[in-house]
């Protein structure tokens, strides 16, 4: 059945140790004197990079995730936070996150590591919240930025300085709580860090729409994940310049990511992360889910470029724009940042579908697998209004309930009857070996 | 070509044999605890009515909950394109086909060949399952067969917010100390079940004829509402229940 060739990533193993290196780092930071804050993975975390080379952090997002695929261990946590009263409800990576709190485990061995502060930005409901109570709980300050200011095609100055003055305002308070003297040049590099890493994702969606497409999306949750850990560092974006580099090999010599790839398909928001057999199900059809709105966006940036499709947003430095002070790092990582396709929905459901449309039309899709992902209301948010969109424009469209980071909420044998249904309105059969 | 369709629902195992896109039997078994000796209970039997010998049934497709585990099949079938290719067959007229049986509702868009076009199934919940109505009959202490029929009785709409069973159950209780009459009471039920349906029938669209199939479609009283609902006639087709396995028999068919 074997179309196209395949084989494994060569910079997998780098991913993986990368992804290792991030966590122990945070774990050992006060080995050597460093700094160690907790905070989201959307969390401007090039700012506090000024204070130092040796401050490290932990964003919650991914941690709940990297739990939620260690079943027991997420079982134990989401009980520990049940426990205290919390109700079941509520975000899936905020209830395992806080478990590990209480039960003082690490999810990569020992206890867990207690950060110095949290430092966090809100656009989702959760978001704040989420941190408050980890500072109150372990007895620690606590700084967040509102970047509620609506969708970035009605961004003008003054929304724009409401959260370039939080920026400012958190350097200061970061000096303060730290007691350190803030290099700004330190900001600087981080700022352009973060927008060669988040570009450059970008860049390595776009490959995705070569057909064969050299990476399915369970294999690209392994890559995305470090720029939710640390979109600002060197290594990171680095690394995704070496992807990039071995995905266009990958496309100029038709090494597939599927070798009987005869349906492509995305999905959205975070997966039911215990349950990614989800994926390799799809390829037993023929079918793979070449990314989403979620993994291309969550953290990669995009603009429309003249000719109306969509591509990696160009950086200033490609602008031939040079970064030298800190007021205008800010308002380049603030502008940047607002730019975010996984912030748009939040102000309306319609920005999200006209961008799903456009992956479906650019990325030559078949269908798209809506997860109604019952762990996080953010992402969640209109979820029903793109699926209305979508199919009204025509899309084959499917959902399916579950949960990011409760495996309780997931029913297994429903889910894959239910892709069966969609698989045959596809007509596509299971294929044999 | 003779081919038998074989339903395995949760509740109940439906079998229809067909040869040449001609019912020559059916019958039914309930699934119980052991549904496998159910099933094949029930295609004995089916294949003996249909005056056949095992021997002569060419390919057997199956369908449902339990699809995968069903005896005698070469392959099988969802139940969302079963449900599709059985009602076009039974009713060319037909274009949404609803089907609700013990476990799930779902509705189906397809085209006049029957292929599916759109669908949507309840999630977890089952507000839009037959499980739901028996689990309300029997709040009413009302036996499930006059449940529909005692709907019919009244006129009266009294909302319904409860989505879940379990609190719906506490509202039918808060309603007989409220001295309601269960007439009342049962249409209360009916028109919360239908609408939780319609709702999920509208995120596919509706597209006329409508029909519904499943156990439930025995249900006068769900029939009335869905209708009253929908502000259309819903057809109910004869040997309604049988339509997935008929489904399922037309598909083994077209692929044999």
């Amino acid at each position: 059945m074997a179309e196209y060739k395949t084989e494994p990533l060569k910079c997998w193993k780098k991913a993986k140790e990368l992804r290792l290196k991030y966590y122990k780092d945070y774990q050992d930071a006060h080995k050597t004197g460093g700094i160690r804050w907790t905070g989201g993975a959307w969390a401007f975390d090039a700012i506090p990079a000024g204070l130092g080379r040796d401050v490290y952090n932990i964003t919650g997002e991914p941690y709940g995730a990297s739990i939620a695929f260690n079943k027991p261990f997420s079982t134990e946590c989401l009980e520990a936070t049940e426990a205290r009263g919390w109700a079941r409800d509520l975000c899936s990576y905020m209830r395992n996150y806080w478990g590990s709190m209480y039960l003082d485990k690490y999810a990569f061995g020992g206890e867990y590591p207690k950060p110095d502060f949290c430092y966090q930005d809100h656009i989702c409901c959760s978001h704040a919240k989420w941190y408050q109570h980890v500072a109150e709980y372990k007895n620690i300050p606590y700084f967040c930025i509102d970047v509620s200011v609506g969708p970035y095609n009605e961004l003008d100055e003054n929304r724009l300085m409401y959260v370039v003055n939080q920026m400012h305002e958190a350097i200061e308070w970061l000096e303060k709580t730290t007691g350190r003297t803030y290099q700004d040049e330190l900001l600087i590099e981080a700022v352009e860090n973060e927008l060669r890493s988040t570009s450059v994702w970008a860049e390595i969606s776009c490959l995705n729409m070569a057909k064969p497409a050299p990476l399915d999306e369970k294999s690209m949750y392994s890559l995305y994940v470090h720029g939710t850990l640390s979109k600002h560092s060197k290594e990171v974006a680095d690394f995704y310049e070496e992807l990039r580099d071995e995905l266009k090999y990958r496309v100029d010599n038709q090494i597939a990511a599927l070798p009987n790839e005869r349906c492509r398909l995305m999905s959205d928001t975070q997966p039911p992360w215990g349950f990614l057999k989800v994926f390799r199900y799809l390829e037993k059809f023929g079918a793979i889910s070449i990314g989403s709105l979620y993994t291309f966006g969550l953290i990669g940036l995009w603009e429309t470029k003249p000719d109306g499709t969509w591509g990696p947003k160009t950086t200033p430095m490609q602008k031939g724009e040079k970064i030298t002070t800190r007021d205008q790092a800010l308002r380049i990582l603030a502008d940047w940042n607002l730019a975010k396709p996984e912030w748009q929905h939040f102000y309306d459901p319609d920005l999200k579908t006209k961008m799903m449309l456009q992956i479906v039309k650019q990325w030559k899709l078949d269908g798209v697998m809506l997860h109604l992902n019952r762990g996080c209301e953010g992402l969640s948010c209109g979820i029903m209004e793109n699926r209305l969109g979508i199919a009204e424009a025509g899309v084959p469209v499917m959902t399916f309930e579950g949960n990011m980071g409760d495996e309780r909420e997931f029913d297994e044998k429903r889910v894959m009857g239910r892709i069966d249904s969609f698989m045959e309105t596809l007509d596509l059969q299971m294929q044999t070996a | 070509m003779i081919t038998v369709g074989i339903d395995m629902g949760a509740k109940n195992i439906k079998v229809v044999v067909l040869k040449d896109r001609e019912v020559l039997a059916r019958s039914q078994e309930m699934a119980g605890f052991e549904p496998l000796e159910a099933a094949e209970r029930a295609y004995k039997r089916a294949v003996e009515k249909a005056g056949l010998t095992e021997e002569q049934v060419e390919a057997v497709y199956a369908t449902g909950a339990g699809r995968k585990s069903a005896p005698h099949t070469n392959d099988s079938v969802t139940e969302v394109s079963a449900a599709a290719k059985g009602i076009v067959f039974s009713n060319p007229s037909v274009r949404t086909v609803i089907d609700i049986g013990a476990e799930e509702g779902r509705a189906v868009k397809c085209t006049e060949q029957g292929k599916v076009e759109d669908f949507a199934i309840n999630e977890k919940c089952a507000a839009g399952a037959g499980s739901f109505t028996e689990a309300m009959a029997r709040a009413l202490d009302v036996p499930l067969a006059e449940f529909g029929q005692l709907s019919l009785q009244s006129s009266k709409s009294i909302p319904m917010n409860a989505q879940c069973a379990v609190f719906a159950e506490s509202e039918v209780v808060s309603l007989v100390h409220a001295k309601t009459p269960k007439e009342d009471i049962s249409r209360a039920v009916h028109d919360a079940i239908a609408s939780r349906i319609i709702s999920m029938i509208r995120r596919v669209g509706i597209n006329n004829d409508v029909a519904l199939v499943g156990g439930v479609s025995y249900n006068p009283g769900f029939v009335d509402s869905l209708g009253r609902g929908l502000e259309t006639a819903v057809i109910v087709p004869d040997n309604a229940e049988y339509v997935g396995a008929l489904g399922a028999a037309i598909v083994a068919a077209e692929r044999n």
